[in-house]
């Protein structure tokens, strides 16, 4: 049991795949001497060389596309993409490729390969590095997407995703890299696609991922203040959808409002209202509510307090939903 | 101001006759209808004349005349194969079909160069490469008739499944290369164990990104991959011009490694450059690029008109570098086959047609439920709950129906 970052819990989580598996190899722009831009590799070359943590050159469509080689060979590639919004020169390879080549196969192949992607906003960075791009993946059969929340889960996640013989897209919340938890490195983990209720209610549920999960738990804490008591899960798992604890809870709390960083226009909140209203409809008090990030390009940083769901936007939510 | 007045009097500052010379080479239009130009490497004439190279002459000096008649038997018998694949897609029982009409030397030479352990990534044209590696070809017209992607399983004939998408698998093969290097399967001296890998691609694929970073990738990795482009003049209706300005074995200089061109309609020199690449790769010395000047002598699927783009002059000139006749004269002229056999490797097309039309027309239709099989390996909740959701549905008509 120690306290670590979320950084220093992929770190930690990397360097126990590798120590377990000699087939696991990092791969991706300056994540060797440099240990990646955000340091989440750090030390890692030092300690495994330079054929396991691979500097690779500056071309994500190439990053991707030569993991897949690699997995098709026999290794488990994880790929570090610098920021959610670089990810775009390797989508083609990701869902037409990564997505559908054990399908293609009629299962022959697998292909054993994590994606990590830092994800979202509130870093005051400059365009392209602050996207929230979850839904894309998430509507491609094929593909598993996994959002880690803490530092706990980042160890055991990362962990979990490099195990599974389906490929996965591992976000990591890059605003709450620093954040420090507690980490058990001894205790079992829970299943990679399990969803878990972080704070038990009973007026509404909180839905969240990611960088959303510590905002949601802060206006719960708000709103007890105020005497409502509201439940918080951590989806954790995206693709896929663990409906079974969210439905759950709502079947006890009657609310729901859906928090996360991307647009809601289609996002994930955009599923998870449609399948509850389907699944739910008797127990619903109110209709699920989505709070999210507006349908536009992510602004300037000097805007992104406006555009990112904060206490405040999750809590105007929930009076809503309570005024029902 | 002086030195500009001297370089406006057409002495070039500073270049020498050496880069003027690569000036103009690289900057020299690619012909019409070309014969792959002075540097081509040919061992056969188009009239089957054997012609001598020093430098490739050594990687054919050990064929037999059995492995000649072989190349022989194996281009005759693939193009019957695609015959008959389009004659089938014009009965309407495959939905589409790219031929490889005009491009069997390009395969089958490129194809039998290599070993057990080497490991090809196609793109949906190279039939001929897998019927050197053993794939049944109704497991090619499964994925034209759409029964299924591509049924057969890649590791057990070290041929990948057939890629869609233009230059995407140029970098699957080159990560393939990365993880052979790092198992030490490079370079070790042992004929069984060295490995290298193969892309195929076409001349249209040398303008996508992927192609470009594969490039990129095998080259500062120092990656056991040869890169295979079949230059076959057109990107469907694009002919070279519009894709390249150099000839397109001279990029591989740009990114660092050789690249070499060679008469894609003559089996011998293809095997034999193929060969050489191969070697290098297995033995450590990293990628080659080589191009296969070659012509497709069809439509670039049964979808199109060639028709409407090309002339059929440019067809007619092809024709007389036929890779099929020109073997057949080499071989008659040097009494190294006879009638008897030329008449039996023509029986054998035959019986292969009739075999390739059956099993065509009686392959199954994969079972509707299949569709939910291998999305995953581990069980996924959503597909499994949409797999009963179809299965109760169909079952409701049964009840109904009574029938």
């Amino acid at each position: 049991m120690g306290t670590m970052t979320i950084a220093k819990g992929i770190n930690n989580g990397l360097r126990a795949a590798m120590e377990r598996d000699p087939k696991v190899v990092l791969m991706g722009e300056d994540i060797g001497k440099l240990g990646g831009v955000f340091r989440v590799t750090d030390g890692l070359q030092k300690d495994f060389g330079e054929d396991r943590v691979i500097d690779t050159p500056l071309a994500e469509a190439g990053i991707v596309g030569t993991a897949i080689g690699m997995a098709l060979r026999g290794y488990r590639p994880v790929v570090e993409i610098q920021f959610d919004g670089f990810i775009y020169p390797a989508f083609d390879h990701i869902v037409s490729q990564v997505a559908k080549m054990r399908a293609r196969s009629l299962g022959k192949i697998k292909l054993p390969m994590v994606i990590r992607i830092p994800v979202g906003g509130g870093i005051g960075a400059v365009e392209h590095h602050s996207e929230s791009n979850e839904a894309y993946f998430a509507h491609t059969a094929g593909l598993k997407v996994v959002c880690c929340s803490n530092a706990e889960d980042a160890y055991w996640m990362i962990q979990q995703a490099i195990e599974s013989d389906d490929p996965v897209l591992f976000y990591e919340p890059k605003r709450r890299y620093w954040d420090k938890g507690e980490v058990d490195e001894t205790a079992a983990s829970r299943p990679l696609l399990e969803a878990q209720v972080v704070r038990e209610g009973t007026d509404a549920t909180l839905v969240a991922y990611g960088p959303m999960v510590k905002t949601c738990l802060q206006a719960a804490e708000a709103a007890a203040a105020e005497g409502k008591n509201l439940e918080v899960i951590d989806l954790r798992t995206l693709s896929p959808l663990d409906l079974d604890t969210v439905a759950a809870s709502v079947e006890k709390t009657g609310r729901t409002v859906v928090v996360h960083e991307a647009s809601t226009f289609l996002g994930m909140g955009a599923e998870i209202a449609a399948a509850l209203q389907q699944r739910c409809f008797y127990h619903l008090e109110a209709p699920v509510l989505r709070v999210g990030g507006y349908n536009l390009p992510y602004p300037p940083s000097k805007l992104e307090e406006e555009f990112l769901p904060d206490l405040d936007r999750v809590l105007d939510a929930v009076d809503r939903s309570l005024a029902f | 101001m002086s030195d500009n007045a001297v370089a406006s009097t057409g002495e070039k500052a500073g270049a020498t006759p050496h880069e003027e010379e690569v000036l103009a080479e690289l900057t020299a239009p690619v012909p019409e209808v070309g014969d792959g130009g002075p540097e081509m490497v040919q061992l056969l004439t188009p009239e089957g004349q054997r012609i001598e190279n020093v430098e490739y002459d050594e990687y054919v000096k050990d064929l037999s005349d059995e492995d000649l008649r072989g190349f022989y038997r194996d281009l005759v018998l693939i193009r019957r194969v695609d015959a008959e694949a389009t004659a089938l897609q014009r009965q309407g029982e495959l939905g589409i079909w790219a031929s490889l009409l005009g491009q069997e030397a390009a395969q089958v030479g490129s194809g039998r160069a290599m070993r057990p352990q080497d490991y090809a990534f196609p793109t949906y044209r190279e039939h001929g490469v897998a019927w050197c590696r053993g794939v049944d070809p109704l497991n090619l017209l499964g994925l034209f008739r759409g029964v299924n992607h591509g049924g057969w399983d890649p590791n057990e004939k070290n041929f990948h499944l057939y890629t869609i998408v233009i230059g995407a698998q140029t970098l699957h093969a080159t990560g393939y290369a990365m993880g052979i290097q790092r198992d030490g399967d490079v370079g070790t001296g042992d004929e069984d164990r060295d490995a290298a890998v193969i892309a195929y691609f076409g001349d249209g694929a040398t303008a996508q990104g992927d192609v470009n970073e594969s490039f990129v990738y095998a080259a500062v990795n120092n990656a056991p991959v040869v890169f295979f482009c079949q230059n076959n003049q057109w990107a469907i209706s694009e002919p070279n011009e519009r894709q390249t300005r150099i000839p397109l074995y001279q990029r591989a200089r740009g990114f660092g490694f050789p690249g070499v061109r060679v008469d894609g309609n003559d089996v011998l020199a293809v095997y034999a450059v193929t060969q050489q690449a191969l070697n290098a790769a297995r033995s450590g010395n990293g990628p080659t690029f080589i191009e296969a000047y070659t012509y497709r002598m069809g439509a670039h699927t049964t979808s199109d008109d060639p028709t409407k783009y090309r002339v059929s002059a440019e067809v007619e000139v092809w024709k007389h570098r036929d890779p099929i006749e020109r073997l057949k004269s080499y071989l008659v002229h040097t009494q190294k086959a006879d009638q008897d056999f030329f008449d039996a490797v023509e029986a054998e097309g035959d019986e292969l047609a009739v075999t390739v039309r059956e099993g065509c027309l009686n392959m199954p239709d994969p079972t509707p439920d299949s569709m939910f099989d291998h999305i995953y390996v581990e069980e996924h909740p959503v597909v499994e709950a949409e797999r009963k959701e179809f299965a109760a549905y169909h079952a409701g008509f049964t009840t109904e129906g009574g029938h």
